[in-house]
């Protein structure tokens, strides 16, 4: 992994008394492409704000480049933002837009205009330059607002949940840009987003948040796939969450039916909470089943049916191209590569746990 | 007939409201010194009315005292306006309600206090005392205008000229400045028209031998109305008129299109 250019190191927020952050610890590195995840007051945009110099942190200290920046101000920081609303300068033709941070720097006007020239060619919004921000849509107010960011060459782009507002299609277009221009540039990207779907898209790295505290740091695949705890596998994708037995390495009993299973280390008969993707749940006939039971919801969603079957007690989610109509008995088989084993919180507080990194 | 029937209930209405200030218009113009018969089309009192000095002066103070009280009133209110942007919602809740009382106050009442605080503090009656009358009479109504726009603003705006290396100030003026400036034109123009306007206010806090327009018309009135009078009242009207124009059809109409969300 290349250089670390970031540490939040223990940072801890509250407002009003309601604890925000604590002690959050991450760092970040050159040219990575990191997503805050997580649902709305999870301490993403704090996080974000704190790393912009608008919001200073009640205890611990940012780093960056190896240097203390906790208290210098945002306009002394190699880092720009993209916020969440644009926050373009409505009474500022898109140009004058763009040159702010760079006449603010005292740029020559040759530099400038070139600056302008290329950051819109970037955007994809040549030839925009005269005209005003509230002439724009949603989309293009969105990429100028990048834009004016970029020219500033910044180390680190923050972005605030920045496609938040703009319809799918769109957004999805944005996703690949965004990406696009990440590569071009080779700047590291600290993006902020409650959708897993964009998370997983774009990024390099995720750091799925909850109540102030970081679940889980991966890779979209070691996310998606080995969720360290029932939030992270709830959050991200959807998941059957079963509370069960390990009875021993590679054994665990679900809805007391034994599966065989991968995992190992969590000791004997230890209560376990077992994640498994709908995706990876096969039905058979009664028969060839593992466990069985009956179809009770049928759903067509274009790619696969999704289904609900009732079997010992817990109603799976089950995706699958096979369609079986409601009232069907089937079989339930998993593949113990896809069961993944889960450590129960010992309390409701610790749900929202805090994971050393 | 039942839209003849409002129409005619419109016009009554409206010739209830513009009657008087078309009989002053109408008599401002009469050559004839008695009120009873129209003597024909004249110029004459607008012409006297400005080789009158006592009128010309009190004209001059008004406007002095309409323009200075209305800037420092816009000055203080923008600045009120910002403070209470950042406050807490219930502070803010509190302090404007605080802010409105003024407007709502009987001017006889805010005259009289106005005096007595000035006598207390031993000050010397004069412009300067009508100036601080006015001035704090002001103060409330540009914050009712400036305060809207305020609200509108995106709070981004000023941390992304921040974000993009602007000082506090820079920001300030070149950013959040400009998106306010609609409201607080309109402040002014109402803090300049509420002054022009005043007489009871002024009446306790001028004093002997300083006049504006309102104090004037009231002390001539007292001797008896001369058509000069006329012709003073209808420009005073006229230009409260155009003012009220002004604010109404400044930009501030446009914000109402382009708020965020």
């Amino acid at each position: 992994m290349s250089k670390e250019l970031i540490h939040l190191s223990d940072i801890s927020k509250s407002f009003d008394g309601q604890m925000v952050l604590d002690e959050l610890d991450l760092k970040i590195h050159e040219n990575e492409f990191v997503t805050l995840l997580g649902p709305s007051g999870c301490g993403k945009t704090t996080t974000l704000r704190i790393l912009g110099g608008f919001t200073l942190p009640d205890t611990g200290k940012v780093f960056f480049d190896g240097h203390d920046i906790t208290r210098v101000p945002p306009n002394k920081r190699a880092l720009n933002t993209v916020f969440q609303k644009y926050a373009l300068f409505t009474h500022m033709t898109i140009a004058e837009n763009i040159a702010f941070g760079l006449k603010i720097k005292k740029k020559s006007k040759k530099y400038i205009d070139d600056k302008i020239h290329y950051a819109l060619k970037l955007v994809n919004l040549d030839g925009y330059e005269k005209r005003m921000p509230d002439s724009l849509s949603g989309g293009q107010q969105q990429r100028i607002a990048i834009a004016r960011a970029i020219v500033n060459e910044p180390k680190v782009l923050l972005l605030d949940e920045p496609l938040g507002a703009l319809d799918l299609k769109l957004r999805q277009e944005m996703q690949y840009e965004l990406i696009r221009m990440k590569n071009e540039l080779g700047i590291t990207f600290v993006y902020v987003t409650h959708d897993q779907e964009e998370a997983l898209t774009m990024s390099d790295t995720i750091v799925v948040m909850n109540q102030g505290y970081i679940q889980q740091i991966g890779s979209p695949e070691s996310i998606y796939n080995e969720p360290e705890n029932a939030f992270v596998a709830d959050f991200i994708g959807d998941s059957n969450i079963i509370p069960a037995t390990m009875i021993e390495d590679k054994l665990v009993s679900i809805l007391d039916t034994r599966f065989a299973c991968v995992d190992t280390g969590f000791g004997h008969n230890t209560p376990v909470d077992v994640v498994i993707r709908p995706e990876d749940v096969e039905l058979t006939a009664p028969s060839e089943g593992i466990i069985q039971g009956v179809v009770t919801h049928l759903i067509f969603k274009g790619v696969h049916y999704e289904m609900e079957v009732m079997a010992n007690g817990f109603e799976w989610l089950v995706q699958s191209t096979t369609m079986y109509p409601v009232g069907q008995k089937v079989g339930i088989k998993v593949d113990p590569f896809n069961i993944q084993i889960m450590n129960k919180p010992e309390s409701e507080d610790e749900e929202a746990v805090a994971i050393d990194i | 007939m039942k839209n003849a029937a409002k129409k005619i209930y419109i016009a009554l209405i409206f010739i209830f409201l513009y009657a008087p200030i078309a009989t002053l218009m109408v008599l401002s113009f009469n050559a004839s010194k008695t009120r009873a018969k129209w003597g024909g089309f004249t110029f004459r009192w607008y012409a006297s009315l400005f080789k009158n000095e006592v009128i010309l002066k009190a004209l001059s103070n008004t406007l002095i005292i309409a323009f200075c009280s209305a800037l420092i009133a816009t000055v203080i209110g923008t600045i009120a306006c910002i403070a209470m942007s950042g406050m807490h919602r219930r502070t803010k809740a509190v302090i404007l309600g605080i802010t409105n009382i003024p407007m709502l106050n009987a001017d006889i009442v805010t005259g009289i206090s106005l005096m007595l605080l000035f006598i207390s503090f031993g000050f010397r009656f004069g412009m300067g005392t009508i100036l601080l009358a006015h001035i704090s009479f002001n103060i409330p109504y540009v914050i009712l205008s400036v305060m809207p726009r305020m609200k509108q603003l995106n709070p981004s705006t000023y941390e992304a000229a921040l974000d993009l290396g602007a000082s506090e100030l820079t920001a300030f003026f070149q950013v959040v400045f400009p998106d306010l400036f609609p409201g607080v034109l309109s402040g002014f123009l109402m803090a300049f028209t509420m002054s022009l306007d005043d007489f009871i206010i002024t009446h306790f806090t001028k004093g002997a031998g300083v006049d504006t327009l309102s104090t004037k018309i009231y002390t001539e009135v007292k001797k008896g109305i001369k058509p000069e009078m006329y012709a003073l009242s209808t420009l005073i009207f006229v230009t409260v008129l155009t003012l009220l124009f002004l604010v109404n059809f400044s930009p501030t109409k446009k914000s109402n299109q382009t708020g965020i969300d």
